[in-house]
């Protein structure tokens, strides 16, 4: 943030007027005027829903908007197509690499412009060329290596260099940072701050806080499809910064923290008990106790075994030696349907791949769980299925509120509530939710954390994982933390979250 | 349920169908005319019911399977085998024309296709074979098996019973066309009044997370490959029936194809997932009329296949979205219609770019979200 910021007063390479998109229904961007200064990191906030998505669709060009104009350095562009944006100088990497894992790091930087001689491609050239494109960046990948064998974090700086490779005037970043741990995005702050001292503009996407205030120079709000504002983001503190992104539901967040310091009635009954629980190498052994009303936090770094954790709580993965006490006996889960048959739910980190059935309609997606346990010859019927639905889109406030809806559709904080309700209509006794509030708009976020605190009141188990340290040390009533596949700690809720940090980091070589 | 899948996915194959019976009536004015005769019905309709008969059984069991995610490539095969071990059997009895004969003989038939549906599903949800080659192995070994029963040579066998099934009456229709609306009914209810259809489309489209809610995805696979080649198996005793022969040669020979085109052009993606029986049904009727249309207009044999691929492109074409897209293009541009409103002047809170004052207190350490 103090690295001087070149060009600062040059005409804005993209600028955006008054720009509308419809669609059928909602006003996806309401008149939303946007300035992207050359050699920038300008940050795009707002909850899920708020236009961030259509803001960049619509400067990539797979949407067309519906008025108002978009100039890029100076010349007013009409996109029809992706590839006339990356004409105009505009790349853009999303947040699920899209690169194509078994080909090599340089056939991916130069896909589709590969140097050729005598009409084949040629190798030496190429490797040369990425080799020098990845060195700009100051990146130390052997171009001729397998992408698909480095972690996703270099992937991502290779989609980067891809990116650069055409040289772009402007570089988005939609969510480069989801599933990055703490190096990894310093090394891919590096990056981008080398690009934007080139004279790059960066528009970065991320809902991470802390980095929205390590990286970026100037920001843009955007709310319900409306521009809040433009601000340098060393004059926008935080509590201004969230204000202006939720408008009026902080209360919301008030009211969680309410309903956590009252939630301590909990019973002194076990729901589930392990003791030296591994499967090596992710997960050591460990113990770990579940009581009734209570939620029970994990806290790590990306990688220290939490997820591997919960999914062998759950049976996703088989346990390799430990054991296991469920209400006081003894079992052993071979699969996903024998922890459902004890009461079990799992909502996985992974909610596009592990989670929704995006082609079947949210009707369907919500008695999957509780269906598949009855097996297919007890079908439900219309109506019981009916008043389920009913009942759960209404209680999770689910939208739209069309049971007939395709799930792919949905936002993402909708398609959480969808996993959830999948759940909770299963009247599980201990539900263990992996990330479940990733990626999801701040409202949606305030909700589900308000409602697995009323679960816990209502007398459920529930085995918390998030990212988010605030998020953890405020819903659970106890955390375990884990490093390298190990419990290092369970701390109760005295703990601050600067301790959590502390103990997470530990004394490790990190 | 009912209204979705009326409204546009079974509208094309219906219409084509409409379109390729009205080619017929021009060619042939009696095309549509049924007459009765000792009790039964005959005509160019009737025709195509008895001779579609198996394409149909063959690609019921299809479209669960694609539903699955997978594929059967073995059903031609497997088409052979069942027709083949049928006529051996009934070839080799001392009474060919006996009742007990010719059930024993399309006992050991489906016994046999249904060992066959178990080894590819086997292959496919116990070891996790790509069913495409998992079931190339059978299409391959399949009609080899089929050649050593009948030792390469076509089996002929004058068998009463045999030959109801392929060629015989009841109520007036074919006993091919009764079977295979037979197993399309029970299939139907099968799928959509119990929750299988649900659970198998959940697992065609996302086996992983179809795992995780607790649906048995091994045993649905494992099951739909088993029930296809059931189908595979009766359809071979309908072809072995009709013409009191096994030919393992050319029994169900591109019967594969067909099938599949019959559910692709029904509107089931060979993506997995959503799935339509009707569709299907009405697929297999398509590529049935099809083949009888060019007999009927005295095209030569060897261009059948040509006239099919046709259809067959016309049919997927206009259920593709992008190409409906491309017909209906003129509409589908949006026109700028909102006049520039005054800027700032919504009271939504939306001020064009106010920049924000330096607030002079602390912010908050760790994040703007601690509570505690």
């Amino acid at each position: 943030m103090t690295a001087p910021i070149p060009g600062r007063s040059d005409a804005p390479v993209v600028h955006m007027r008054d720009v509308s998109i419809d669609f059928p229904g909602v006003k996806a961007l309401d008149g939303v005027d946007f300035r992207l200064l050359p050699g920038e990191i300008h940050a795009l906030m707002g909850e899920n829903g708020a236009g961030k998505s259509t803001l960049i669709k619509a400067l990539t060009g797979v949407y067309d908007i519906d008025s108002g104009s978009i100039t890029i350095d100076g010349v007013e562009q009409r996109f029809s197509g992706p590839r006339q944006a990356q004409d105009a100088g505009i790349s853009t990497v999303y947040q699920e690499v899209n690169l194509c894992a078994n080909l090599t790091v340089a056939e991916n930087i130069l896909l589709g412009r590969e140097p050729r001689r005598r009409g084949r491609i040629d190798y030496r050239a190429m490797n040369r060329r990425a080799a020098e494109l990845l060195g700009e960046l100051d990146l130390t990948i052997d171009p001729s290596s397998t992408l698909g064998a480095h972690p996703i974090a270099l992937q991502q700086l290779v989609a980067i260099a891809r990116a650069t490779a055409v040289s772009a005037r402007v570089l988005i970043l939609d969510e480069p940072t989801s599933s990055l741990d703490a190096d990894e995005v310093a090394e891919l702050f590096r990056v981008m701050r080398r690009l934007r001292d080139g004279g790059t503009a960066i528009l970065f996407v991320s809902h991470f806080l802390d980095q929205v205030y390590e990286i970026s120079d100037r920001m843009t709000v955007l709310r319900n499809g409306r521009l809040v504002g433009e601000y340098p983001t060393a004059a926008l503190d935080r509590v201004e910064l969230v204000a202006a992104m939720l408008g009026h539901e902080l209360d919301l967040l008030e009211e969680i923290a309410d309903t956590v310091a009252t939630s301590s009635s909990r019973a002194d009954e076990t729901v589930l008990s392990v003791r030296d629980l591994a499967r090596p190498p992710a997960v050591h052994p460990m113990d770990l106790d579940v009581h009734r009303g209570e939620v029970v936090g994990l806290a790590g770094l990306l990688g220290s075994g939490r997820t591997e954790l919960a999914r062998l709580l759950f049976g996703a993965d088989r346990a390799a030696s430990g054991r296991m006490m469920v209400n006081g006996k003894t079992t052993t889960l071979r699969s996903p349907r024998a922890a459902i048959a004890k009461g079990f739910a799992f909502s996985s980190e992974d909610r596009k791949s592990e989670g929704i059935v995006g082609d079947l309609t949210i009707r369907d997606n919500l008695v999957l769980a509780l269906q598949a346990r009855r097996g297919f010859a007890r079908p439900l019927s219309k109506r019981a299925k009916d008043d389920l639905v009913g009942r759960y889109m209404e209680a999770l406030d689910i939208r739209p509120r069309d049971p007939w809806a395709l799930v792919k559709n949905l936002s993402g904080g909708n398609q959480q509530k969808v996993l959830l309700a999948r759940w909770l209509i299963t009247e599980p006794q201990l539900f263990i939710l992996d990330e479940p509030t990733r990626g999801i708009d701040v409202g949606a976020k305030a909700q589900i954390q308000k409602l697995v605190a009323e679960l816990a009141t209502d007398g459920m188990g529930v085995v918390f994982i998030s990212a988010e340290l605030d998020e953890v040390a405020r819903i659970s009533d106890r955390i375990a933390v884990l490093r390298d596949g190990h419990c290092i700690a369970q701390v109760g809720t005295e703990c601050t979250v600067r301790e959590l940090t502390a103990l997470i980091a530990g004394g490790s070589d990190r | 349920m009912m209204k979705r899948f009326a409204a546009s996915p079974l509208l094309w194959p219906a219409l084509a169908l409409v379109a390729l019976l009205a080619v017929n009536v021009v060619l042939t004015p009696s095309f549509l005319s049924i007459r009765v005769q000792d009790g039964h019905l005959f005509g160019s309709l009737v025709d195509i019911l008895r001779n579609g008969a198996p394409t149909m059984l063959v690609a019921l069991g299809m479209t669960l399977v694609i539903a699955s995610r997978g594929i059967d490539l073995s059903v031609g095969a497997v088409v052979a085998v069942s027709g083949a071990l049928a006529c051996a059997h009934i070839a080799s009895a001392t009474d060919p024309a006996s009742a007990g004969t010719v059930i024993t003989a399309m006992g050991i038939a489906l016994g046999v296709a249904v060992g066959l549906g178990l080894w590819n599903g086997m292959l496919v949800s116990v070891f996790g074979v790509q069913p495409i080659i998992a079931t190339l192995v059978l299409m391959t070994a399949g009609r080899g098996i089929a050649l050593l029963i009948t030792d390469g040579q076509i089996v002929t066998i004058t068998s009463a019973p045999f030959k109801v099934l392929g060629a015989g009456y009841a109520f007036g229709l074919p006993v091919a066309i009764l079977v295979s609306l037979s197993v399309f009914a029970v299939v139907g209810l099968l799928t959509r009044r119990t929750a299988l259809g649900m659970l198998l489309e959940s697992v065609g489209i996302n086996p992983e997370a179809s795992r995780l809610a607790g649906v048995r995805h091994r045993s649905i696979v494992f099951a739909v490959y088993v029930f296809c080649a059931l189908c595979a198996g009766v359809a071979g005793l309908m072809i072995a029936s009709n013409i009191s022969a096994a030919d393992a040669n050319n029994a169900g020979l591109w019967i594969e194809m067909d099938a599949i085109l019959a559910v692709v052009i029904g509107g089931t993606s060979l993506l997995g997932g959503r799935f339509s029986l009707t569709g299907t049904i009405l697929g297999a009727l398509i590529i049935q009329t099809l083949t009888t249309t060019v007999y009927t207009a005295g095209i030569t044999p060897e261009t059948t296949l040509v006239f099919k691929a046709l259809v067959v492109i016309a049919v997927c074409l206009l259920q593709a979205p992008k190409f409906r897209a491309v017909v209906s293009r003129g509409r589908s541009r949006k026109i700028p219609r909102r006049p520039n409103p005054a800027p700032g002047s919504a009271s939504s809170g939306a001020q064009p770019r106010p920049i924000a004052e330096p607030t002079s207190g602390p912010a908050p350490s760790a994040s703007v979200m601690v509570t505690k």
